[in-house]
């Protein structure tokens, strides 16, 4: 079908989010009041600020995340030949994942994977 | 009414969230401010007073009968257990002697009681840890015997059977045979709770080394029961201070030394074992006689004080009356094993994460009502 | 896509007679888009039934059983009870992020689930980098969950969202290097190429022990990047509020609902393709009717989705640590370790074919 259809498909989750909202503002019952707009914290008015400061730890994984993902993105085409190229493919590879296994080490013994 | 002190001196990554009264995991009305940094707890506060219904004051103006009705509503799932502190402080004060085939029918419901409220205890405990499924084991569990109490006792959760001198009417013909059934099938649930729970090795790390206790803070603090159990503290009224037929039977007392959650855990399983064996014990010898010994239409306690504590399925409840000869008590005080157990909860809970928080709570099983009577 | 099915060919004349050749082309993917709405809907609907009437199983109770025979309608009175729900909002909610959020779910969802092959030349989308495609597909939902949480403007919400995108971000990387334990056998990216190598054999009987390794890490890390039991801590009922669409009421929740059910089936349907063979059927046995292949797909994917819903009725939650541990110190350092297993088998050619 060609890359169209990634828009075609785009779209049509585009009406039908956007087309069941329509909906769903016309049927539905409205009846606002200063209550309901209130965040919902088990019943209780809220006490201090909301937007809280994201905390550290969060992009510590975030970093990590982005150093394997990308060590991924590399290993999809070594895969895909692999079959192809043989026993290089295959010392090659054991020096890359024997590399980012150090850097996996490393992050684990510095304590960057303790969830604080 | 703000009643929570709010430190105004916290850090500024620091916040402050309310797990308040309408919350599916705080087991009844109970409000817990919590104090919280990312995911350490720095302090739990909690907030009473939800369900107070001034039990304690409207006993001073009822008859010793009608305080046995008040009794049912302070911790629900052990309601037998409360009429009958009620109904043995008085009778003590008066010097009544039961029949044997009181005491006996008394124990025999005491522990099928206390086997009903560690079930619901179970199923909700595997709730708030995440496995969705036990509560309606547990619950399955539990219908049975609210059946046989419905026969016997005419209601499932408030039973009011217990009345000073004895009980209201005698034990229906079925009792016995289909408390019978219930062993038999009970016993072999209770293995399926160890597979779904106990063996389980994401329940173990959720529960082992979470919320420990040390023998001497569960003295401090005054908690009872299987908290205090779990901690190695042995306290078990029923083998320090028997009442009805427990000197009659013989049981073990569950004790566990480790103090964390999976201790009280592994506690309220083993009570329940126990149970089974006394109910065993006793089922098929039930000594014939009369239900219930005369006593006047209008009881007054000589003048004096009197306490009376029994074990029930949260702790130990203790009651107190202190009388001035006349038809109602001039004070009536329920030691109520809830508060004190609840006491703690800011101590163990202290550093560790809030998914800590919950499991403890399950494992300090609270009944909010007990607490604020 | 054009397929060697009777009825479409019959459907492209048709469709060629009523309007000139250039206006076919986009009249036909608008008719396949139309029609993979109704399969997303109708999937959904089923799924959920289906949650529903297994925990009932799994709790000695019977499901839904009053709209339809066997209950079969009640998701559709679901659905129809939260489009009469009134659209709520928070004051100081950000009103443009607060109504995105959802669009990022169900798109990538959608888009997700185009690639399938549900029968021989039964494709929507049969693009080259197939599974690539659907790695990179589910990491657009993230951005979904996080603009939910932050733009609602609740305490709660706002802490379950963050620590939901860090569990799905981190299970990411292993849904991914177990598919690429699996590309080794393969030598290609393409979904349907990757079936065609299944003919001598199922991959997971194919790999053996690291298949089997593969298979076992793609199930525990695909439960958890659709935050399903045991790894539900984010939207744990039991904790704060209900995670990250607290604040969402009516449709907007049945989109994040939706999205939930979808995900799910997305990657069991990812584990039939790359593990079970597709739409391939056992040994063979009907192969000479290709439109089977439809029955034998969705039978191995709703197997690999009950097996989900088994997880989430059994099992604790993890908490959120534990979650990380699990996959950082455990799971990621026995992925990298089985590509290299894997690697070396294939090398040896020790591979089962048949």
């Amino acid at each position: 079908m060609g890359s169209e259809a990634l828009i075609v498909f785009f779209l049509a989750g585009v009406i039908l989010v956007a087309g069941a909202n329509f909906i769903s503002n016309l049927i539905s019952h409205k009846s606002d009041n200063p209550q309901k707009r209130e965040p919902y914290e088990s019943g209780m008015p809220t006490i201090g600020p909301t937007w809280v400061q994201f905390k550290v730890g969060f992009y510590l994984f975030a970093i990590l995340f982005l150093i394997f993902d990308v060590e991924i993105a590399f290993l999809v085409p070594w895969a895909v030949v692999y079959q192809e190229v043989g026993t290089v493919a295959l010392v090659e590879i054991i020096i890359f994942l024997f590399i980012l296994g150090l850097g996996l080490a490393y992050a684990w013994k510095k304590g960057a994977l303790k969830w604080k | 009414m703000e009643t929570a002190t709010i430190n105004n001196n916290f850090k500024s990554e620091e916040y402050f969230i309310n797990m308040g009264p309408q919350h599916p995991a705080t087991h009844g009305v109970l409000r817990l401010l919590l104090t919280i940094d990312g995911e350490i707890i720095k302090k739990v506060e909690p907030d009473l007073g939800y369900i107070h219904r001034s039990i304690e004051k409207m006993c001073e103006r009822d008859s010793y009968q009608q305080i046995v009705h008040l009794t049912d509503r302070m911790d629900y799932l052990s309601s037998h257990i409360n009429n009958e502190a009620v109904c043995l402080a008085v009778e003590n004060a008066l010097e009544l002697e039961v029949p044997e085939r009181v005491k006996v029918i008394r124990t025999i419901i005491d522990e099928l009681t206390r086997i009903s409220s560690h079930t619901l205890w179970w199923g909700v405990m595997g709730m708030d840890v995440g496995a969705l499924t036990s509560y309606f084991y547990g619950f399955r569990d539990r219908e049975m015997i609210n059946d046989i109490f419905e026969e016997t006792c005419g209601a499932r959760l408030t039973m009011n059977y217990n009345i000073p001198g004895g009980l209201m009417q005698d034990i229906h013909p079925n009792f016995v045979k289909r408390v019978k059934e219930f062993i038999a099938h009970f016993k072999t649930k209770l293995p399926e709770y160890d597979k779904l729970l106990t063996g389980n090795i994401i329940f173990q790390k959720r529960t082992k080394g979470v919320g420990v206790l040390s023998k001497e803070d569960a003295i401090a603090y005054g908690a009872s029961g299987p908290v205090a159990r779990g901690s190695g503290y042995s306290c078990d009224v029923r083998k320090h201070h028997p009442y009805s037929a427990l000197d009659k039977v013989s049981f073990n007392e569950a004790l566990h030394t480790e103090g964390d959650s999976y201790a009280r855990y592994l506690v309220r399983i083993q009570e329940m074992w126990e149970s089974v064996s006394i109910i065993e014990q006793l089922i098929d010898n039930i000594p014939e006689g009369d239900f219930k010994v005369a006593t006047n239409a209008v009881i007054k306690l000589p003048k004096g004080e009197y306490y009376q504590k029994v074990e029930t399925a949260r702790g130990e409840l203790g009651v107190y009356i202190i009388s001035t000869g006349g038809k109602n008590p001039h004070r009536m005080k329920f030691r109520s094993p809830g508060l004190s157990n609840l006491s703690l909860l800011n101590h163990i809970t202290v550093g560790g994460k809030i998914g800590d928080l919950v499991a403890t709570m399950a494992t300090i099983d609270i009944v909010v009502p007990d607490i604020d009577r | 896509m054009y397929s060697s099915l009777i009825i479409t060919n019959n459907i492209h004349s048709w469709v060629l007679s009523l309007m000139p050749a250039a206006v076919t082309g986009i009249t036909e993917m608008m008719m396949i888009a139309m029609i993979y709405l109704t399969v997303f809907a109708v999937l959904g609907l089923f799924l959920v039934l289906m949650e529903r009437k297994v925990a009932a199983w799994f709790q000695l109770r019977i499901g839904p059983n009053r709209v339809g025979f066997f209950g079969m309608f009640q998701t559709i009175a679901d659905a129809l009870k939260l489009l009469s729900k009134e659209l709520t909002g928070t004051d100081k909610a950000d009103k443009f992020l607060y109504n995105l959020a959802p669009y990022f779910l169900i798109i990538s969802s959608l888009m997700a689930l185009a690639v399938f092959p549900f029968s021989e030349n039964l494709q929507a989308f049969d693009i080259n980098i197939g599974i690539f495609f659907l790695i990179a597909i589910s990491s657009i939902g993230v951005i979904g969950v996080l603009l939910g949480g932050w733009s609602s403007n609740n305490k709660f919400a706002l802490i379950g969202a963050m620590r939901s995108g860090v569990q799905t971000i981190s299970y990411e990387l292993s849904v991914g290097l177990s598919l690429l334990t699996m590309i080794l056998l393969t030598g290609s990216l393409q979904l349907s190429e990757i079936i065609e190598v299944q003919k001598s054999g199922w991959l997971i009987v194919q790999g053996h022990i690291p298949a089997v390794i593969a298979f076992m890490i793609y199930m525990i890390s695909g439960t958890a990047e659709t935050n399903r039991a045991p790894f539900d801590m984010v939207e744990a009922e039991s904790e704060l509020g209900a995670g990250f669409h607290t604040e969402y009421s009516g449709m907007k929740f049945a989109y994040f609902f939706l999205a939930e059910f979808i995900n799910m089936f997305i990657i069991a349907a990812i584990g039939t393709t790359v593990f079970f063979g597709g739409w391939l059927s056992p040994f063979g046995i009907t192969e000479s009717i290709p439109w089977l292949g439809v029955f034998w797909f969705l039978l191995k994917a709703f197997a690999l989705v009950f097996l989900m819903m088994w997880f989430r009725w059994t099992f604790p939650r993890l908490r959120v640590d534990q979650l990380l541990t699990l996959e950082w110190k455990y799971l990621l350092p026995i992925n990298l370790f089985n590509i290299v297993l894997m690697a070396i088998i294939v090398w040896l050619n020790f591979t089962i074919q048949f």
